[in-house]
């Protein structure tokens, strides 16, 4: 293959996949939302009614206060996993990783089963949730930064007099600060974007932009509303991007960063040990016995324990128009498609994005994070508008589903297989050109083996996402071919103990189909490639 | 033959080649002399196929390399720092040109076990780069390039990353093997001793220029110029160029006046280096053996042997521009 069609193909099949699955569906959006002069008054009218209003100022004050939260509950682990090495240490960091890579349906449920009746909808529940899902994202971020900073710089401003507080607030706190903006702008927009979580612990009560999408469009057929709030949601969502890009920038400082084992230190005083115990098991019980009490309740009959929730899965139902285990099927069946398709466009993106630093690639890079920033809600709402008629009909197309799971998926692909692209070595490449092995040979015996274990990586998490995958999901699978995330909802809507206690059985099969494809990818890393 | 005829390259409008020209004689091997920042690397890449020339030519057996991509080139780099491939043992390592010329396995076997053979690492087929020393690493390197047959190895500061004891044993090995196997080589290098001892011919680069070529003896006999001379280590007095250990150093006693007071006495194995200041306040330097020699804070007379001395040209460097004169 030359080196153009090559660089044709890793550019234009990932660009052509965007186009045609993220571009049309979102200008299809927007045509929808305000299209001609009446249709823009109609718009207007959205925008000022109250309930618009109130819907904007919920979402971005629940993701401001889970912001905060998280970070405050974080920090202490973060600190304690950033300056000190003990046994156990890689054990506590991926235990904290966990929760961020459960489905939000599991992890809303885990939270019904968790809470008391009166806290268990309500804003209350969606605070908490979102805590237990991005306290992963600090710890990891802020923690490894952590891990990276000259501990000289503190021990220079204690000779200089100041004490642990003032040489916190005025040292370690401004070198930090890059990495808890990084962290805050991430945890904010998962939260503002965040679907399953709201929809599921919110009630009918409490709604963000996202939800609503998802109630006007699915529940009352108001196609145009829904379109001005999910154009509303892009706009707050390129703001935050915007904001936490510039905030970033500012705070960057550069200088030494070192290598972890020369920063870390054993915990040496009894105080030191029981400060790391005590944050660390404290998180531990707060991630851990939500996940225990759902695997508990879904063993729950009568008064006592027994099988009758998984028994019954096998069983026809009239929550669904198929079995249970039938969703358990099709689940796997998509997200294996949605890997397949995720690889093959992030795999070669990565190829394109690695190759070059030129503005072409920047442009590639910087899109193909877009869906990420755009919220499932918005990519299957996107979906059924721009593919509801000939010639793509999404309701008589099984592919639908694992193209936009692959969608959410891509971004992940690329930012995990570039970085171990671009740190190949160029000298590595240039020795196998020089013993006699053609560009194309060059990247199967160099790149490709060197990306290999990437690749596993990337395919593991592809998967573990698409299991999970929901808001864009609800929209696009068939009722006679729904996922686990889509009938555990829709067992949740349904009254009586067998439906709650089947929602919790399946909740507890996909917790355990995304574990183990976690923990596979857990084998394959021995080296991190990326924070994530 | 191998014959570079005015290759030019810049980056960004600097100079890293300025019309060099070079030309190595089939099994001579050539040393390429030079400061860090000279171009030595860029002339190996040239040579390899990695970097397109801005113009000049590079014609092996007449035959003109410029248009022919690296991998067809059939020339042999041993890189800086080895650039070995982490994600293959030793045997994938040595054997991987081999592969790509399409080698039958026994054959690919045979010729890597006989590579291996030559640079002291039988044996270690299975083993993983990680677990090598720097030395054995530099000896899978060189392998690792010779296992293909190359018309030409060119080898970039090969020893730059090795301790000096390691330095001297492979400096050996390596002369050994180019007599052996009678390759055409073109070695860069910053380091006087090595560049010495492994040419047939060293030729001193400048600022992306060859400024002279010659055999070790010529070069320290006459030298080019002024910068030449001091960057071979000799001294420069007058417009000629002084070899250090052509001066002959007598202790004096305090109050007989002599010609200098010796500042640094230096040993260097089995000499010692004598930095002597002159009573005109000129530097000198001498190379005496260390059997007895004068402290720091002596008064010496110096000789000069005739022999040492030479003329140097009066008219600054005179670039080698070989093939247009």
């Amino acid at each position: 293959m030359s080196a153009r069609t090559w660089r044709g193909l890793t550019y234009g099949v990932p660009l052509a996949f965007l186009a045609l699955f993220f571009v049309y569906p979102l200008v299809s959006i927007m045509e929808r939302g305000l299209s001609s002069g009446d249709d823009l008054a109609a718009a207007i009218d959205v925008l000022t009614e109250p309930l618009t209003r109130e819907v904007v100022w919920f979402t971005v004050w629940q993701a401001v206060v889970s912001t905060a939260l998280t970070i405050l509950i974080a920090f202490p682990a973060s600190y304690v996993l950033g300056r000190y090495t003990f046994r156990g240490r890689g054990v506590a960091l991926a235990v904290v990783t966990v929760p961020f890579v459960l489905p939000t349906v599991v992890v809303a449920i885990a939270f019904l089963a968790v809470l008391p009746e009166r806290l268990e909808r309500g804003s209350a529940a969606i605070l908490i949730a979102h805590v237990f899902f991005n306290v992963a994202v600090v710890v990891r971020v802020v923690g490894t930064f952590w891990a990276g900073l000259d501990p000289r710089v503190s021990e220079a401003a204690a000779t200089l007099g100041a004490g642990p507080w003032r040489s916190f607030r005025e040292v370690t706190l401004p070198l930090l600060a890059p990495a808890l903006a990084a962290a805050a702008s991430i945890v904010f927009l998962f939260s503002f974007t965040s679907f399953g979580v709201v929809l599921i612990l919110g009630g009918p009560r409490y709604s963000t932009l996202e939800t609503e999408i998802y109630n006007q469009a699915v529940r009352m057929f108001d196609l145009r509303a829904a379109a001005v709030l999910a154009l509303v949601q892009l706009v707050c969502v390129a703001l935050a991007v915007w904001a936490a890009t510039r905030l970033e920038a500012g705070l960057a400082v550069g200088g030494w960063r070192g290598r972890e084992q020369d920063v870390l230190r054993p915990l040496r005083t009894p105080r030191e040990r029981t400060f790391a115990a005590i944050s660390l098991g404290a998180l531990a019980l707060f991630l851990g016995v939500p996940l225990a009490v759902l695997v508990e309740r879904s063993l729950a009959v009568g008064g006592g324990h027994g099988f009758e929730a998984y028994r019954a899965l096998g069983k026809p139902t009239n929550a669904l128009l198929a079995t249970p285990w039938e969703a358990v099927v099709n689940s796997i069946v998509y997200a294996g498609g949605a890997t397949a398709i995720a690889l093959v466009c992030g795999g070669l993106a990565a190829f394109a994005v690695a190759g070059s630093r030129r503005g072409g690639t920047r442009l590639l890079d910087g899109s193909l994070m877009l869906p990420l920033g755009a919220s499932a809600v918005m990519l299957g709402f996107g979906f059924v508008i721009a593919f509801d008629t000939e010639p793509i009909d999404f309701r008589s197309l099984p592919w639908i589903v694992p193209v936009v799971q692959a969608l959410v998926a891509i971004p992940f692909v690329v930012r995990i297989v570039a970085p171990t692209l671009r740190a190949i070595d160029e000298r590595q490449r240039e020795a196998a050109a020089v013993l006699g092995a053609s560009p194309g040979r060059v990247r199967r015996e160099i790149d490709l083996p060197v990306a290999g274990r990437a690749l596993g990586v990337a395919a593991g998490f592809a998967f573990a996402i698409s299991l999970g995958e929901f808001g864009a999901t609800v929209f696009l699978a068939r009722p006679d071919s729904p996922t686990l995330p889509v009938a555990i909802f829709r067992f949740l809507g349904r009254p009586g103990e067998l439906n709650v206690g089947q929602a919790y059985a399946l909740a507890v099969i996909l917790m355990v189909a995304v574990a183990l494809s976690i923990l596979a990818i857990e084998r394959l890393r021995r080296d991190r490639v990326s924070w994530f | 033959m191998l014959r570079i005829e005015n290759v030019s390259v810049s980056f960004r409008g600097k100079a890293a080649l300025d019309r060099l020209a070079l030309e190595i004689a089939a099994g001579e091997v050539v040393s390429v002399l030079g400061p860090s920042g000279s171009g030595k690397s860029t002339l190996l890449r040239v040579v390899a196929g990695l970097q397109p020339p801005d113009s000049g030519r590079v014609l092996l057996d007449g035959e003109d390399l410029v248009s022919v991509p690296a991998h067809r080139r059939g020339i042999g780099l041993v890189f800086q720092d080895h650039a070995l491939f982490h994600h293959r043992d030793v045997w994938g390592n040595v054997g991987f040109g081999l592969r790509m010329r399409g080698d039958s396995r026994q054959e690919i076997e045979r010729r890597a076990r006989y590579c291996l053979d030559l640079v002291g690492l039988a044996g270690y087929e299975r083993r993983s780069i990680l677990t090598l020393s720097g030395g054995e690493q530099q000896r899978v390197a060189l392998a690792r390039a010779l296992a293909p047959e190359p018309r030409v190895l060119l080898l970039d500061e090969p020893l730059g990353s090795l301790d000096r004891r390691l330095r001297d044993r492979l400096l050996e090995d390596l002369a050994k093997i180019f007599d052996e196997l009678r390759v055409t080589a073109l070695h860069v290098t910053h380091d006087r001793a090595e560049a010495f001892a492994l040419g047939d011919r060293v030729a001193v680069m400048r600022a992306g220029r060859i400024v002279q070529v010659g055999t070790p003896d010529e070069l320290w006999a006459r030298p080019a110029d002024e910068d030449t001379a001091r960057f071979l280590g000799l001294n420069v007095r007058d417009g000629t160029a002084v070899r250090p250990e052509a001066i002959t150093v007598r202790p004096v006693a305090p109050d007989q006046g002599g010609d200098g007071v010796v500042r640094r006495a230096v040993r260097q194995g089995p000499t010692v280096k004598l930095e002597i200041e002159l009573n005109s306040g000129e530097t000198l330097e001498a190379v005496v053996a260390a059997l007895a020699h004068p402290a720091p804070g002596d008064r010496v007379q110096i000789e000069v042997d005739e022999h040492g001395v030479s003329e140097l040209s009066v008219e600054g460097p005179r670039a080698l521009h070989g093939f247009d004169r």
